[in-house]
């Protein structure tokens, strides 16, 4: 059974990434990388990690790509790509050859441990409680530090966002002032 | 806890029982949404003093059924710029999490099929909770994808607005239900309509706001009336359904009316008791069903009268209510609640931490208020 939902799962995540790099069309990329991202969350599911795959559903597939797409769809970049053109002289077989270091590299880290679709048993949480009670305790005790200091991250950053687009009172955007 | 249903292990049984519970909620939700369509036209046309339909069937009944029929013969039109596989495919994307949203409301208590004993719930995920919220933050794509593949102008302008809409509202609604979770002590359904008792609602523990909040959040995220700015028919035409037809059209219909019953169906889990109600002698696994169904109506009673009693938001008033005012009251409320629970399990005394949570909250009402002035002052300036 758990053999089934892997090869599935397993099948619509390496589909979605093929057809993220081989869609002409951004719109259809963007929609072949939330395939992708459902079928992590299966793989999630299957290893008991609840929390993880609906978050990995909410944040990456309701949030990250529907901004993708709206950007897509407001700057109107909409069209089909010419993938046959080169902007950099000789980009192509560079990519390959590191394409095919990086699937080296993984075979040969993942000779030891190789990949079955089991449920997770190194990293089995045990105790009592949920796998959500779990993951809070931690996150808001040992890691609160981290934990915090990435909120406040996100808030910084979010605050340097709206500094950037927002129009000083002068008219105009900031930045573009040294321009005109 | 989780299901009884699969404590002594999967087998064909309870394969076929979870195969039936699928079926049912499935009719249930079409027979739902026939109803529903019948019910709406029905009730604004008692509040609008004429008739409605009442040709097909007893009082009309039947008249949803006509108009699927009608749909379904009708010629499926492609226009010559469209996406044509998104085109095709955005109609299931929307209806599809809807349905799903619904396999995680408990719509009754525990039964017995053949000796299984098993909840009537489709699925009781440790996680529910966040699951209605991924369902709701992917039926975004439906609309977006719908607007976007028809390649012409007023679908393109209704599916840019639903999905800045249901990206502002969904914060909102997000932290209502947060209310609710943290008052049960579980993201589980089936645990937050435990914690409720028969008359011991969410929607008095939690005090109203969070329920007000989620009440307005959920139609906003329905794309009902008075937030239905997305097919808005004096400035879009249909809005991002312009161009569908036949079928496809009839799929994005069943889906809107679909996610109505399913966001009452959430409404009444989270704050009204789900299927929770007083004990009667006869029958006992069938008391359950009906209290959830009444509440359920209940809740679809009161989208009706929003719709035939509240004019359209504008744009920019839309975006004020979420933002400005919904955010930032059910942050607020729900760090109130949080505080009240700790001092309750810290043993300090209630009117210490109600009037602190008071003090604070009026402090950051002034700020966000001062902030709000300065940002239309630097506007008007500008």
């Amino acid at each position: 059974m758990d053999w089934v939902v892997f090869v599935v799962a397993g099948a619509a995540v390496l589909a979605g990434a093929l057809g993220v790099i081989l869609s002409t069309h951004p719109v259809h990329s963007a929609l072949m990388l939330v395939m992708t991202l459902f079928g992590v969350a299966v793989l999630f599911v299957a290893q008991q990690a609840h929390f993880l795959a609906a978050v990995q559903i909410i944040v990456y597939a309701g949030a990250i790509v529907v901004l993708f797409l709206f950007v897509i769809m407001l700057l109107g970049v909409d069209r089909s790509e010419n993938v046959s053109s080169e902007p950099l002289v000789g980009q192509r077989p560079v990519a390959y050859l590191a394409g095919i270091g990086v699937i080296a590299a993984i075979f040969l880290l993942a000779r030891t441990a190789w990949v079955s679709g089991a449920a997770s048993v190194a990293g089995a949480a045990d105790g009592p409680g949920s796998n959500v009670e779990k993951l809070a305790r931690s996150l808001f005790t040992r890691y609160l530090l981290a934990f915090e200091m990435t909120s406040v991250l996100l808030v910084i950053a979010v605050v340097g966002a709206v500094v950037l687009a927002r129009h000083s009172p002068s008219g105009g955007v900031r930045g573009s002032e040294d321009a005109g | 806890m989780g299901d009884p249903l699969y404590a002594d292990g999967i087998n064909q049984a309870v394969i076929l029982i979870v195969l039936g519970k699928l079926l049912v909620v499935f009719a249930f939700l079409m027979v739902s949404v026939l109803f529903m369509v019948w019910f709406e036209r029905k009730v604004i046309s008692d509040m609008q003093s004429r008739i409605g339909p009442d040709r097909a069937g007893p009082w009309g009944l039947l008249q949803t059924l006509a108009d699927g029929i009608k749909l379904f013969f009708k010629e499926d039109l492609l226009p010559d710029r469209a996406d044509r596989r998104v085109f095709h495919l955005a109609p299931y994307l929307s209806i599809v999490p809807a349905f799903a949203a619904f396999a995680v409301v408990p719509f009754g208590g525990t039964i017995s099929i053949a000796g299984h004993r098993t909840q009537m719930q489709l699925a009781d995920p440790p996680v529910g909770v966040l699951f209605l919220l991924a369902m709701s933050s992917i039926a975004v794509y439906g609309i977006m994808l719908a607007g976007w593949a028809s390649g012409s102008k007023y679908p393109l302008l209704g599916s840019v607005r639903a999905s800045a809409q249901m990206v502002s509202y969904e914060a909102a609604m997000s932290l209502a239900v947060a209310a609710a979770v943290l008052s049960a002590g579980s993201l589980s359904t089936r645990d937050i309509v435990n914690s409720q008792g028969v008359y011991r609602w969410n929607l008095w523990i939690l005090g109203v706001v969070p329920f007000v909040v989620y009440l307005i959040a959920a139609t906003a995220e329905t794309n009902r009336p008075p937030f239905d700015l997305v097919e808005a028919e004096q400035e879009l035409v249909g809005g991002f359904h312009t161009e569908y037809s036949s079928i496809s059209f009839a799929l994005f219909f069943l889906a809107e009316f679909m996610n109505t019953v399913t966001v009452s169906a959430v409404a009444v889990t989270l704050f009204l008791g789900g299927p929770n109600g007083p004990h009667i002698g006869f029958l006992p696994d069938l008391w359950p069903v009906v209290w959830f169904l009444g509440k359920l109506l209940c809740f679809l009673f009161v989208y009706v009268w929003f719709r035939a009693t509240l004019p359209r938001f504008r744009y920019d008033q839309l975006m004020d209510l979420g933002w400005k005012k919904l955010i930032p009251l059910s942050l607020y409320w729900l760090l109130l609640i949080a505080a009240l629970r700790i001092g309750r399990d810290q043993g300090w005394a209630w009117y210490y931490v109600l009037g602190g949570g008071v003090a604070v909250g009026a402090v950051a009402w002034g700020g966000l208020n001062a902030a709000l002035r300065q940002g239309d002052a630097v506007r008007t300036a500008a």
